[in-house]
């Protein structure tokens, strides 16, 4: 993140009567073929995340049979889901309600 | 078997040993994947709906926006790290990013052949036993555990740091 950028504090107009930003949450399914290392890997290239929480996310995914791996508005879940998608990972997103 | 057929050098890329039957084999894989890619039905083929998989469970609209947003360049990306490997599969040393193109092609090979064999978690070789060695689905599962063996040896060369 730079820090010379101008910090933008005001939020251009008729930003507020749009639909609110509902969070969506994405998830990563489990399945038979991904090797539990790869999902690894993956979790940390794309989200920058710990090996520990990397691990803990794939450990959830295989015994619980999915997990949420991010969250954010629409259009960052469906960016994420896109990339899980390029890694062959199994990616939907849902409202998180 | 036992050698390591992937190693991240004091570089920064990677050294690959492939004995010549694998590279042999390897060199067989990306252009059946391209066919599939490029000629497979997306609405039939079990194997492209899980290369493509829609980004929610019942939203018909959003399903068609995301598909008709990023097929295009996930397809793309495909075909490209595919082009990358089979350009490099000769090579002894490659670049970290041509490395991570290899594991994105064997990767998605892996998930075909896993699809076409139906895989559960709990598929071994012993499921086979009971075919002939020249029986079309013990070799297709013969080089599943081939690229599965390998993609764990590329995976762990890249969570390797450089020295």
């Amino acid at each position: 993140m730079s820090t010379t950028a101008p910090v933008e504090v005001e939020r251009p107009a008729g930003d507020e009567v749009a639909e609110p930003d509902v969070p969506w949450i994405v998830i990563v399914w489990n399945d038979p073929i991904n090797l539990m290392s790869y999902v690894v890997y993956v979790f940390e290239k794309l989200f920058g995340y710990s090996r520990e929480k990397a691990t803990k996310l794939m450990l959830d995914v295989h015994h619980k049979g999915k997990a949420v791996v991010s969250n954010g508005g629409r259009e960052k879940c469906e960016f994420d889901v896109s990339r899980l998608h390029a890694h062959g990972l199994w990616a939907t997103m849902q409202k998180d309600r | 078997m036992a050698f390591s057929r992937v190693k991240r050098t004091r570089t920064g890329d990677f050294q690959v040993r492939l004995p010549d039957g694998e590279r042999v084999l390897l060199r067989t894989l990306p252009e059946q994947l391209r066919d599939l890619l490029t000629m497979g039905d997306p609405t039939t083929d079990e194997a492209l709906r899980r290369l493509f998989p829609a980004p929610t469970a019942d939203d018909e609209a959003m399903n068609a926006e995301y598909e008709r947003l990023t097929r295009g360049d996930l397809l793309e990306e495909r075909l490209a790290a595919l082009e990358t490997m089979e350009r490099t599969l000769g090579a002894d040393r490659i670049t970290e990013d041509e490395l991570v193109a290899w594991l994105s092609a064997i990767n998605d090979l892996r998930l075909v052949l896993g699809v076409r064999l139906d895989v559960t978690e709990d598929t071994t070789v012993e499921d086979y036993a009971s075919l002939p060695d020249d029986d079309p689905t013990v070799q297709m599962y013969t080089v599943y555990s081939y690229l599965t063996f390998l993609e764990d040896q590329v995976v762990g060369a890249l969570a390797t740091r450089t020295a």
